[in-house]
């Protein structure tokens, strides 16, 4: 998905892992898919530069849908669909 | 002839299916070291791979069982070696020292620091997430008995257990992943 795209994206959730260093981000984002239905949309906030990589990565492994990142000037926001 | 070959095929799949189903997505991991750095990764690793919907069993043994100790905990009925023992060693996972550039403990404390300043989980918080995420500790019978620690005084720990070489074994048979740290 384009940036434009994913940014007319409406999240069923948001975890706002900001400031959290590894693994954070990743435990929280395992902590909340738990919370949304299948299909359903979910938004990743993180500073943590690794984060770029281990979420792709995670969805790819766990059969979620990555669909893209919208970078804000100090932080990324992470787009993912749940299998 | 063509029955035989599907008997064969058959035979085939149930095998294959044997094989994937015995290597589970699982990992196991002696934890050996009682060092703050190495226990820190060891969680790290653990909690990820819980995230990753993996089995994770955690073997405690020797130095690192000092780390799982309750600081509130006591118990009574321990001889001079084991006295001794629990002395010398750190008492919980917050009084674990780094392997590296401790300095009597100066490091330690700026390494604590530092994790702080970056929002990296204290190895209490990691310890505590990962119960929460049914990551398994095992702790060795063995170690326990040579440094008279007993069950009775580590730290609260859902369904944490003791057990002896041939739990490992046979949990890291059937794991994909196995390390020792």
């Amino acid at each position: 998905m384009t940036t434009d795209e994913l940014k007319q994206l409406t999240s069923n959730k948001i975890v706002d892992a900001r400031g959290t260093a590894c693994p954070g981000p990743l435990l929280a984002a395992k902590k909340a898919i738990g919370e949304i239905a299948s299909g359903e949309i979910m938004e990743i906030y993180s500073s943590d530069e690794g984060t770029k990589n281990d979420i792709p990565r995670w969805c790819q492994k766990m059969s979620h849908e990555f669909l893209g990142i919208v970078e804000e000037p100090s932080y990324s926001r992470l787009f993912l669909r749940k299998a | 002839m063509d029955l035989l070959l599907n008997e064969q095929i058959e035979e085939l799949k149930k095998k294959v299916e044997a094989l994937e189903k015995g290597t589970e997505e699982q990992i196991s991991m002696v934890v050996f070291s009682g060092d703050l750095d190495k226990l820190l990764a060891a969680m790290i690793i653990a909690t990820g791979a819980a995230a990753y919907d993996m089995k994770v069993k955690l073997f405690f043994t020797f130095w690192a069982i000092a780390a799982l100790r309750d600081p509130a905990k006591t118990v009574k009925g321990k001889n001079f070696m084991e006295i001794m023992f629990g002395w010398m060693l750190p008492k919980g996972s917050g009084k674990t020292t780094l392997s590296k550039m401790n300095m009597g403990g100066m490091g330690t404390s700026m390494m604590k620091g530092i994790m702080k300043k970056h929002n990296v989980a204290s190895l209490q918080e990691m310890i505590t997430t990962a119960g929460e995420l049914g990551v398994e500790i095992a702790l060795c019978e063995m170690s326990m008995n040579l440094m008279g620690f007993k069950k009775e005084e580590m730290i609260d720990y859902p369904g944490m257990t003791v057990c002896g070489v041939a739990t490992f074994l046979s949990d890291a048979s059937e794991s994909k992943i196995q390390l020792f740290i």
